[in-house]
This record gives C-alpha cells, structure tokens and sequence, in this order.
C-alpha cells in the first residue's frame, strides 16, 4: 500500500465539516423566516461561515477528486453568498425609503417620456373633440355605448346637467370606488407592459382614452356646461389622469431602453428603465387608490363647482410640488 | 480555465474571487413552478369566494356590499402581488418556484430590489393574463372571431415561447428587470469515500492507475454512491478486462480499492499541478 500523505482529504474534511454543518443551519433558520431570528453573535458568524466555506471551495477543488463534497461545497457557499449579497432591506425601510426618495426621484427621470405622454394624451383629446363637433356621429365610433350612458350629441341640457350635479340615485358608492380602482390600477398595468413592444400599444391606448375625453367635452361645451364638466371630472381627475400618463410613460421609458440604449447594452439599459419604471408603477397605483376614493366619494358627494375645482386644484399642487421636489437633498447644489 | 458557457451553466465570481458554478432553471421546471403557483391562485381565488359567500349568507345577507369590496381588493392584490410577495422572501421565490427548487437572482450578482421584483412580475399582465382575457372576452361572444382568436394565439406563443429563444432563458419580465431564475437545489453532504480501510486491499501498480483520470473517477464514484449491484458489475467488468486482472473478490470490494487507489494517485499528482481529466488526457 502506498504511503499515507500527510494533506489527505481526510482531515481536511473532518476538521471543516462542524462550520459546514453550522453554516447550512443558519442559512435553514434565516430562509425560513427573516435575518432577525438570529442572534447578535449569529449575524456576526454568518459571513466568517461563509468565507470559511467558500475558502474550502476553492481549496477541495484544487486538492481534491471527491466530486460529492465539491457539489456539496458549491451549493452551500451559492446559498450563502445569495443571502449575504442579494438581502434586501427590511420592509419598513423600504417603504419610507420609497416615499422620501424612490418614487419622486425616479418620476423625475422619466420627465421627457412624461411630456410626450402628455403632449401626444392632450393631442388625442383635442382630436376627438374636434372630430365630433364637426360630425356627432364620430361619438359612437369612439365612446363604447355602455359608457356613454345616454350622454351623447344627442342629449338635453337638463339631462346632461343631471348627470353633473345630481345626488346619486342609489347607495353603494364604496363599491363603485373599488371597482373603479381596481379597474383603472389594472388597466395602467397594461399599459406599463405593453411599454415593452417598443412602446407603440401604449401610444395607441392612451390615444384611445385621450380621444374619449375630447368626446365627452364634445358633448358638454357646445351645451355651455364645460366648465361644469371639467369640475366634474377633474376632482378627480388630476389624480387618474396623472396616473394614466405617469403610467404610459413609464412604458415609454421602457420601450425608449430596448429600442434606443445608447452607449449601454439592451440589457443593462432595459434593467435600469425597468426597476426605475416599476417605482413609478408601485406610485401609480397608490395615486390610482387615491383618484378611487376622489372619484367614487368626493364627486358624488361634493356637488358645486368651486369646491370641486378646490379639490382638485389641491391634489395637482401636491402631486406636482412632492414630485418636483420630494427627496431632494436640502442645501445640495 | 476559459470561461465557457455550456448550455444552461453559468459562472458567478464572487467578491471573494471564487468562481460558483450556477444553472439556470430550465423551461421545464419553471413551467411546472408556474402551473402550480396558478393553480394555487386559483386555489385561493376559490376558497376565498367560497368563505365570502358563506360569511354573507351567514350574517343574512346584510353585508354584501363590504363582501363585494374585500372580494374585488382581494382578486386585484391577488393577480397582481401573489408573485411579488413571494419573491420579496429570502428565498426569492413563490411556492411553486420552491417547489422546484427554483430561486429568482440579480443576473449581476447582486442585490434583488424590489423595483426589479415588481418589474418582472408586472409584465405578466402582458404574458399571460392580457391573452386570457382576450379568450375570455372572445369566448363570450360566442363564435369566437377567427381573426381575434389567431391573434391571441400567435401573441401568447410569442411571449410564452420567448425564454427559449434566447440561451439564458430569460422572460420579458426578466429581460426588463435584469433578473434570472436559477436551480437553488438543497443537497446533504455524502458520506466520505476514502474514510476508514478498504475491505480488501489490492495493491495496483502505477501502469494500471495510469489508466483513467477525472471524469472516470467520478463516473466510477457515482456507481458506488448509488450501490446499484448491477451498474457496480457491468463497470467492474469493464474496469478488469481494461487492466487485465481478474484475481479479485467480489464486484464492490473490488471497485472500491480501485476507487481508493485511483483517487489517491491522481490526487497526488494534482498537489503537484498536474491534473489528468480523462483517460484521453495524456499530461
């Protein structure tokens, strides 16, 4: 028999093997729950664990032919790394995080796909308003029936002045709201996704809704109710359509990486336009809850024009200051 | 070494300078994750409708509409925070994905934001639930138009196929969210090979070990981890009539002393720098 070698992989592995096991428990005990389960001490000996068998790794790999613990080893010191390298900050953190400087922050960056959004919705609007006035019949062509709901062309002044001011007919406001929520979160969902196809989905549905705007304006100024109208819709409005555009630029701003990335490859610029418009996604929804509760209890139960128009006025400053300003460093130059 | 990318391994140098070998989840299992993440969304959606209906029909009806309300909240959260929940753990990965043994990482290295998790989990609206309610709408009227119905397909298969063509299997989401799903397999520790003394020793002599290198050797150790009698004959077999030796007692005794001899023989040239990795390699 030959000589026993002094380095055999036996001792190597007996005298690591505890840390080995002591690591995979850790690591069993953080992934079950969260990294506050373990100890002051425990945070502490994680990374030296870690280190420890990563350095085993790279030593088993260079000495030895056990094919099973180098497997072993690998997967470990991959667990392990992912845990040390890829932990998020805890949860409230995050979310204080988000509103003090995420969501502002990266609104700002999207500012020219902001502008186009808006330019070519306000464009939209003034082609179905100008479509309609010089034909009504256009109105059915863009307004789906259902949601018309009698407003048409057609309609009298007192009725459409009903459909303005009027106490609402039945009870359940709460439930309208919901649904308008989660409506219209769902449908600027879409529209962020289908930012990816270059962009052009996105273009076409906000056109679609910029057109039904125009429409209805349409419908209402020739009857001298616009300014009625724009009460109506802008309480809260200036949320939702804000949302929608944010929501539509965003797509922009994906579409705008993967087709134009500039210097940078598709992939690292796709990367970074997606996790900056996904802040703003997360945004839009909360602004979405928001124009929800505006919509379903504030125009219903708030019946002037002044006080809508105060509302209204209020949340655009808000919306606007926080986002122009939010999270920026005081006193940075 | 070069850096080679063979099929779905992948290579991860970490801060530390050592290289981990990574494998990305195949089609197969990232499939079967999302089969099963739906249909336990479907679980949920069911039993929760199910609980809903019972509590309204419980209280007298009186309360339909917060019913109505915590339903459409719930179906809204569900579609579109199942997954985003579920990758925010520290597993980064929805239960269907750990029941693969899948796990959602930065295609960096590093750090998982959430905006990346949010990103690859919106484009699902586009991926999957945008062509079901094309079905679905198309469905309902009827004779489902031809034209809608092709178009729906031919959009689903673009975006369903989409992590085949392209060789790190990623999907939209991915792409968007700098994301990629890798195999995040648990494995114990085997036993060691080498520990204690061979049932019989057989002494070998340096022409016969000289024989096989590397990639043998650890054919020959997954035959003898898995102690299948009849795998362990047939390379038994073989192993004797390439070194022309049959002198020997049974197949397992025989194998391991081979085993035993071979692994200290080539690990003894690897201290040395000279590493054989298989029987063609004449270093």
């Amino acid at each position: 028999m030959a000589s026993q070698a002094i380095f055999t992989p036996d001792h190597f592995r007996a005298e690591r093997e505890s840390d080995w096991a002591r690591l995979e428990s850790l690591l069993k005990r953080v992934e079950k729950g969260s990294v506050r389960r373990l100890s002051e001490a425990e945070l502490v000996e994680l990374p030296r664990l870690y280190r420890a068998t990563l350095s085993a790794l790279s030593i088993a790999r260079e000495t030895s032919l056990d094919a099973d613990l180098i497997g072993y080893l690998e997967q470990l010191s991959t667990r392990a790394y992912f845990l040390l390298y890829s932990a998020r900050e805890p949860w409230g953190r995050q979310v204080v995080g988000f509103f003090r400087q995420g969501w502002p922050a990266a609104v700002r960056g999207i500012v020219p796909e902001l502008l186009l959004a808006f330019a070519l919705f306000m464009a939209s609007a003034a082609a179905g308003y100008a479509l309609i006035l010089a034909d009504p019949g256009w109105f059915d062509a863009i307004v789906p029936p259902g949601l018309a709901n009698g407003r048409n062309p057609q309609a009298g002044v007192q009725f459409l002045r009903g459909t303005l001011y009027d106490a609402p007919g039945q009870g359940g406001l709460e439930i309208f709201a919901t649904a308008l929520f989660t409506h219209n979160a769902q449908i600027s969902i879409l529209v962020f996704a289908l930012g990816f196809a270059f962009g052009v989905p996105t273009m076409l549905l906000l056109a679609s809704n910029g057109a039904l705007l125009g429409a209805f304006y349409a419908v209402y100024v020739p009857k001298g109710l616009g300014w009625g109208l724009t009460g109506w819709l802008m309480i809260h409005g200036t949320t939702e359509l804000t949302a929608i555009i944010l929501s539509a630029a965003a797509g922009f701003h994906i579409g705008r990486a993967v087709a134009f990335p500039g210097p940078r490859s598709r992939l690292t610029a796709a990367r970074h336009a997606g996790e900056r418009a996904a802040i703003v996604m997360i945004g839009v929804v909360i602004m979405l809850l928001v124009a929800g509760l505006l919509e379903g209890f504030g125009r219903q139960l708030i019946r002037t024009d002044d006080a809508r128009f105060a509302v209204a006025a209020a949340m655009l400053a808000l919306w606007t200051t926080y986002f122009a300003l939010g999270g920026r460093r005081l006193g940075a130059r | 070494m070069a850096r080679v990318k063979v099929g779905l391994g992948r290579r991860l140098v970490t801060p530390e300078g050592v290289a981990l070998n990574l494998r990305l989840a195949g089609a197969g299992a990232r499939a079967g994750a999302f089969i099963i993440d739906a249909l336990l969304m479907l679980g949920i959606l069911i039993g929760v409708t199910l609980a809903l209906l019972a509590f309204h029909t419980g209280f007298g009806g009186s309360i339909g509409n917060v019913m109505l309300i915590l339903w459409l909240l719930g179906f809204f959260f569900l579609r579109n925070f199942y997954f985003i929940l579920g990758e925010s753990g520290g597993r980064a990965a929805t239960l269907g994905k750990r029941v693969m043994k899948l796990r959602v990482v930065a295609r960096d290295g590093g750090r998982l934001t959430g905006g990346a998790i949010v990103a690859r989990n919106l484009m699902r609206e586009i991926e999957v639930f945008l062509p079901l309610t094309f079905l679905a709408f198309s469905g309902s009227r009827g004779l489902a138009d031809q034209w809608t119905a092709g178009f729906g397909l031919a959009w689903t298969a673009i975006f369903l196929f989409f992590p085949l063509f392209n060789r790190d299997r990623l999907r939209a989401g991915d792409l968007i969210a700098g994301t990629w799903v890798i195999e995040a397999e648990r494995r114990k520790i085997g036993s060691d090979l080498m520990r204690g003394e061979a049932a019989h020793a057989i002494d070998f002599s340096a022409e016969e070990l000289e024989v096989y290198g590397q990639y043998e050797l650890h054919r020959l150790e997954d035959v003898l981890r898995r102690d299948d009698a009849a795998a362990m004959a047939a390379v038994a077999d073989t192993i004797r009539a390439k070194l022309g030796r049959y002198d020997v007692p049974g197949d397992r005794a025989f194998l391991d002393a081979y085993y035993r001899a071979l692994r200290r023989h080539l690990e003894r040239r690897l201290l040395f720098g000279q590493r054989k990795r298989d029987k063609f390699d004449a270093a």
